[in-house]
């Protein structure tokens, strides 16, 4: 997929302390319309919280975020405005469990963006349709497999349109058998030209899907490049480390 | 006159029973009544303060957090006295229904808080940041997420609780509120024939049963949930 020099995502010295604790010590990271970047490294290496920063679910200590144009950590922002720019796919899936798939699909799409229950229904339905669960649009949460619910946590994020979807590890909590599913369906996104940053220990994934991976350790990248380069020839010695570790599981 | 028949006349005494019937009914009608406003009332203050807590002012949570539990440790009979009597005092009378009502509603209101508080808490972290992360605001978030399943949690302790204070009306005899006990009483001190209370307890039966086996109805039914 070819990329564009536009960026979507621009984060300049991004810090983030929770106390005394300093999570992440000034990170950059510039991410072009189209590009999936994926992000790697240690836990509590600070990768989630980066990731948090985006949306500003955390609220970094200092630094710019740059999204779409737009500082969205400058005050007065309509961050709620901008989230709905920004797709956000979870870990532990956080589906709805009081609305089914549909349901779960169509509430931004009536309560944020107030589109009437017969078109908000429509958007859902191709939504969940591109996630290959149209037929369960009907069916609760507690009644899907873990890749059920994340595609329909995907396909929430999706309805709205994101200039830039954000992935929170999400095949950590999958059973093997089903984290297929879901990286097909962040694979079929790629391919439609969507802009993802994803954190994830899915180094096959990574050496296949991404244009650029980057190794945070610290709160600090380390090193970004090419998957091949830091698979396969990382320059830095905790590059190597990580990734031989990783790869021996 | 046997024991049996003494006991039966004293207590079940049907010619008395039907001559006070009409005023036991009155008091039925008028304690029902009362129960549905401090219900009402109750639960709508409660859900309130508790909707206002989870916006975490931290002045505003110390003030409701005093108030609920001052209103949860004193005794009901101790509020209604001392709206009835004390606020004359400062030109705020008022009637005995209204001081059983308001006395009632906030201790409801304390106890509906904390079990809404408790249910607000309850609700993941993650379900929040979900509904954030599309763009909800935060009251949007609580509407359409948090409360939908906060609520389903409360619904059991929030039954019981309801009819414990309920069955409070009775405390209304103390301030001459024409509810059953009081109408019963009345009966008795006409008649000199305790027949009134037995019917007295027979209207609180038909009144609470109901609210008892739909408390525990609607337990079983959302237990399974979740």
């Amino acid at each position: 997929m070819a990329t564009t020099d536009h960026a979507i995502l621009d984060a300049r010295a991004i810090r983030k302390s929770f106390g005394s604790l300093e999570v992440l010590r000034g990170v950059d990271l510039n991410v072009a319309e189209q590009e999936l970047v994926f992000i790697i490294g240690p836990s509590g290496s600070g990768k989630s919280t980066l990731l948090r920063c985006f949306n500003r679910l955390e609220q970094p200590t200092s630094g710019t975020i740059v999204v779409d144009g737009i500082d969205i950590l400058a005050p007065g922002v309509d961050i709620n405005a901008m989230r709905r720019r920004i797709g956000m796919v979870f870990q532990s899936f956080n589906l709805y469990p009081h609305l089914n798939a549909l349901g779960n699909v169509t509430l931004a799409l009536r309560k944020v963006l107030g589109k009437p229950r017969d078109e908000a229904d429509e958007i859902a339905m191709a939504a969940l349709a591109r996630v290959g669960l149209a037929e369960k649009a009907k069916s609760y949460p507690n009644e899907l497999s873990g890749g059920q619910q994340q595609r329909v946590a995907i396909a929430r994020a999706l309805a709205l349109e994101p200039k830039v979807m954000l992935f929170d590890e999400p095949t950590s909590a999958l059973d093997p058998e089903l984290v297929g599913s879901v990286l097909k369906v962040m694979r079929d996104m790629r391919e439609s030209g969507m802009t993802m940053v994803v954190v994830s220990h899915e180094m096959q994934f990574a050496r296949t899907a991404a244009d650029r991976v980057v190794f945070l350790d610290k709160g600090e990248i380390v090193e970004a490049g090419a998957p091949e380069r830091i698979f396969g020839s990382p320059a830095q010695t905790r590059t190597r480390e990580f990734v031989t570790r990783i790869e021996h599981r | 006159m046997t024991d049996l028949d003494r006991f039966l006349s004293t207590f079940f005494n049907l010619e008395v029973m039907a001559r006070y019937l009409p005023m036991i009914v009155d008091g039925f009608v008028l304690t029902t009544y009362l129960a549905l406003v401090i219900i009402a009332t109750g639960l709508t203050a409660g859900l309130l303060l508790a909707v206002i807590r989870s916006q975490q002012i931290r002045l505003v949570n110390w003030t409701i957090v005093f108030l609920v539990d001052m209103f949860r440790a004193l005794p009901p009979l101790v509020i209604i006295i001392m709206i009835y009597f004390a606020l004359p005092n400062v030109g705020l009378g008022v009637s005995g229904f209204v001081a059983v009502w308001i006395s009632l509603s906030l201790v409801l209101t304390a106890f509906a808080e904390e079990i809404f508080w408790a249910g607000i808490v309850s609700v993941s972290k993650g379900q929040w940041e979900a509904a954030r992360s599309t763009g909800l605001r935060f009251e949007q978030a609580l509407l359409y997420v948090v409360l939908p399943q906060a609520v389903r949690l409360t619904i059991p302790p929030l039954t019981n609780r309801a009819i414990a204070i309920t069955k409070g009306t009775a405390l209304g005899s103390v301030v001459a509120v024409p509810e059953i006990l009081t109408q019963a009483q009345t009966g008795l001190s006409f008649s000199y024939n305790p027949s009134t209370l037995t019917l007295g307890a027979l209207a609180y039966l038909i009144l609470f049963v109901p609210f008892v086996v739909f408390g525990r109805w609607i337990e079983t039914r959302f237990a399974w949930k979740r």
